[in-house]
């Protein structure tokens, strides 16, 4: 690898070395670029977001009124459902991993491209085809089974586009398999000189324990959606007692997909929040091989959790025991890593840039979500709160909390290297101040909802819940903005941002040491890593450097 | 004015109306307590870094240790041993709650879409109301005709599920006189926000009166008897038959050595499956020739017989008796 990788002897202006140009449609959709195919994948995503946030949006206003008025019941279980299939699977699924992954492992770990570059691109078209699939069953009449799809209902009862929903996640889910694939390798046989695991960026760590579930949990959706289906179409008994099937079984081998999943739409946050952290308060990560093995063991015990989903669905009793004490233990890791993010602020040199707002604001709804957690993994307590707004509200300060504030984050971070162009500061930090106080009063009623009682999937309730109701929807509002915001000034920065050199925010690691935006084959110099990764003390001791 | 009557209109938690609600309450209070003061003491420590340590400010920055074993040991060790008197805590009560005391008065639900239909005893039968003494405890015996619902009282912080094809329990002894809400809490089709309805606590001699009200009812173990008899049963399962079958009586709850070797209890789940797939669980020392009556007994009827063969005796008396 120590070979020029990039002649740089041409005198070229920057412009046309960028993997910016070409700027032709046929040069973009036959690119086998690892950073044009992020961008493919945001692109897609945000459609997919859109889409699925506007579907959130008409299920909040139905809520307004306790008798539902706006849609009927059947528009209601088409809307949750959609709402759900979208944002888990062609949303949060490839939204860290499949765009600031794609983008940024290559240039982290100083490579020309991941390992298999055209592997690459088809995952993107198995993933389009795949949402095509997902989008053609919406257009034809959506489905009403939940993005769960417990059995027998879908596989029985519901008159919806099951099968055709289904097959669009069975397809998407190669795609996933396909990257995760890729990372793993990329990682364990591209690394720079010098570049020894305990020097990788902890995003690269999280990448790695994130591609690993990819890999080994998603194969078990594909069975269970085959199978699912197969009682489908052609009566086969497997998951409805009727046909002398067992309704249960369905549910462990849903969620034993299900529950890694929810750590694949979290570990890339995590890796994403730790670049922050370092960058913003210019110190190594305190803890970091605790911060990078938090990773692994979450991957880990994160398979093992499953049955904290089915607490109340007539599985055994000392089956609940085992799946609540490994779920109270998955928190350990979780709690490690926020511990580790508060303490490399000790003693920081900070900066509050927009990116540090988003990363700061993870860490305290990330928290939040965590210890309700905690509370949903207590058997009792879980008894009376399962299927409430409770459980809604936790797993929405994880998801969206903190996967999409952590991609906020990454994304203005990264922005300047992926565009070459500064976004608008305060308009960024206006954004992110927004979306953190929208949230919060959209989902901090719904714990109070789900305490009192008021079950998930209610297109109209009683009287009494629709104060937090209001409440609830009246942050929706809010919190719509404060994505809109940034839809709308990152777009205008793509042709109007400052442009920005190499480095904006002077910051370590490989991707910083090449221009912005990187020319095709990233570095003009093949990088060697001298040192452990994030050794800002280094720096702050060189004169010169460490200012902003 | 508005606002007062907008203030008084909050609450946080449902009322309390069972002996396990206030003992699922301390336990979310205890949780909430020590989660939220973790969360603020650590939000705290992150803003006083924050500005103490901000850019502008000149602080001390001398480097300090990246890593500190004893540090993070500390912080593992403490937060997991909290997680094992939490957990100990909820499991405990959970085990309680699994646990139906021998007295409690049986009460049948069969939920579908999208509707609970609950059945007591004595035959009186109600749809998405449920009436019930205060100070008794009650078991609900649950099954579905169709998908999988869930049976939610939130003032007695019970649920469970309620599943197609098995029996599911739950149960609660009412502490309070009052009417609380029955919601369906497993999504289960179009009209699932309407699968709710009331549970009426009433003091024993009303409840007693509302029993007697109505058109007079034929208890559930009669009409499991007359239907023992009108589907055949009789004609193999009694003493003096043609055909060598087991007897049921005091079978209820008894060991039933089976072909394979394995010893099940004779529970409600084992009677059900011995009527609907008769050769599933051939009990030893007989010819599997029972007729499956799949797709032939409603889950009324269904409740009904398995009714009757309860009472027909239960053998924790004499459990020896019922596997000779």
């Amino acid at each position: 690898m120590s070979v020029l990788l990039y002649s740089s002897d041409t005198d070229e202006p920057r412009e046309r070395d960028s993997y910016l140009t070409p700027h032709t449609l046929r040069s973009w959709l036959l690119t086998t670029d690892h950073k044009r195919v992020g961008l493919l994948y945001l692109f897609t995503i945000i459609v997919f977001f859109v889409i699925a946030a506007v579907a959130a949006g008409i299920m909040r206003l139905n809520l307004l009124t306790p008798r539902g008025d706006l849609v009927q019941a059947e528009t209601y279980n088409r809307l949750f459902t959609l709402h759900g299939v979208l944002m888990v699977w062609f949303f949060l699924i490839p939204s860290i991993p499949s765009v600031l992954g794609n983008f940024l492992l290559p240039l982290m770990i100083g490579a020309r491209d991941l390992a298999f570059p055209k592997l690459n691109l088809l995952s993107w078209y198995i993933f389009i085809l795949g949402g095509a699939f997902a989008f053609y069953a919406l257009l034809i009449g959506g489905v009403d089974t939940g993005w769960t799809f417990y059995t027998p209902y879908s596989s029985t009862y519901s008159n919806s586009n099951v099968v055709l929903m289904a097959a669009g996640i069975f397809i998407a889910g190669f795609s996933s398999i396909l990257t995760g694939l890729n990372f793993i390798v990329s990682i364990h046989q591209m690394r720079a000189p010098g570049l020894t695991w305990f020097r990788l960026r902890l995003f690269v760590w999280s990448m790695y324990a994130t591609s690993l579930i990819l890999v080994l949990a998603t194969p078990v959706l594909a069975i269970t959606l085959c199978l699912m289906a197969l009682e489908r179409i052609w009566r086969v008994g497997i998951f409805d007692p009727s046909l002398g099937g067992d309704p249960l079984l369905f549910q462990h081998l849903f969620w034993f997909y299900s529950h890694p999943a929810v750590y694949i739409m979290i570990l890339p946050g995590m890796g994403v929040v730790s670049e922050l952290i370092a960058a913003f308060a210019r110190k190594r990560v305190f803890g970091y091989t605790f911060v990078a093995f938090s990773s692994l063991a979450i991957a880990l015990i994160g398979f093992l959790v499953w049955g904290h989903h089915m607490f109340v669905s007539s599985q055994s009793v000392f089956a609940g025991m085992i799946f609540s004490f490994l779920s109270f233990l998955v928190a350990v890791p979780s709690a490690i890593k926020v511990f580790n993010w508060t303490a490399t602020l000790y003693k920081g040199s900070i900066s509050l840039d927009t990116p540090m707002l988003y990363a700061l604001g993870f860490i305290g709804l990330f928290t939040v979500g965590g210890m309700t957690g905690l509370i949903l993994a207590a058997l009792a307590v879980d008894v009376h709160v399962h299927d409430t707004y409770f459980v809604i509200a936790h797993f929405h300060y994880i998801m969206v909390g903190g996967m999409v504030t952590a991609f906020m984050g990454g994304l203005h971070f990264w922005w300047p290297k992926i565009t070459g162009r500064m976004y608008p500061e305060l308009l960024g930090k206006l954004a992110a101040i927004i979306i953190f106080i929208g949230f919060n009063l959209t989902f901090f009623p719904q714990f109070v909802l789900g305490y009192l009682g008021m079950p998930r999937r209610y297109h109209a309730y009683p009287e009494q819940f629709q104060v937090y109701n209001v409440l609830s929807t009246a942050g929706a509002s809010i919190l719509g903005i404060g994505y809109l915001l940034p839809l709308l000034y990152l777009l205008w920065s793509c042709f109007y941002g400052r442009r920005v050199a190499e480095n904006p925010w002077n910051a370590l690691g490989f991707e910083w040491e090449t221009a912005s935006p990187p020319p095709v084959h990233n570095f003009e110099k093949a990088p060697i890593q001298r040192d452990e990764a994030y050794n800002y003390a280094e720096v702050a001791s060189t004169p010169g450097a460490g200012l902003s | 004015m508005i606002w007062l009557s907008f203030l008084a209109q909050i609450q946080f938690s449902p009322e309390q109306a069972s002996r396990t609600a206030s003992q699922v309450d301390l336990l979310f209070l205890c949780l909430v307590g020590i989660t939220g003061s973790v969360t603020l003491v650590v939000a705290a420590v992150a803003l006083f870094f924050l500005i103490k340590y901000r850019r502008t400010a000149s602080a001390d920055r001398t480097p300090a240790k990246n890593s500190s074993l004893t540090v993070e040991v500390t912080w593992s060790v403490i937060p997991l041993a909290i997680f094992i008197i939490l957990f100990g805590w909820g499991a405990r009560l959970y085990l309680h709650e699994s646990e139906i005391p021998a007295n409690a008065t049986e009460i049948h639900v069969i939920g579908k879409q999208w509707m609970w239909k609950l059945e007591h005893l004595q035959g009186k039968r109600e749809i998405n109301e449920l009436h019930v003494p205060v100070g008794r405890t009650i078991k609900l015996l649950m099954t579905s005709q169709d998908v999988i619902h869930s049976f939610f009282i939130p003032g007695f912080r019970i649920k469970e599920d309620v599943l197609p094809g098995r029996y599911t329990t739950q149960w609660f002894t009412p502490t309070r006189i009052g009417t609380y809400e029955l919601f369906c809490a497993q999504y289960c089709g179009t009209n699932h926000a309407l699968m709710i309805g009331r549970v009426i606590v009433l003091d024993p001699t009303a409840f007693a009166e509302w029993l007697r009200r109505g058109e007079e009812t034929v208890s559930v173990a009669q009409t499991g008897e007359r239907l023992f008899r009108s589907f055949g049963c009789s004609g193999c399962h009694s003493p003096g038959a043609s055909v060598r079958a087991p007897l049921l009586q005091s079978i209820f709850n008894s060991p039933v050595p089976l072909q394979d070797g394995r010893i099940v209890r004779a529970d409600e789940r084992y009677i059900r499956d011995s009527i609907l797939l008769p050769n599933t669980e051939i009990v030893a020392g007989y010819d599997p020739v029972m007729p499956s009556f799949q797709g032939r007994l409603s889950e009324e009827e269904l409740f009904a017989l398995i009714t009757y063969i309860k009472s027909l005796g239960s053998s924790q008396q004499s459990s020896t008796n019922a596997i000779h």
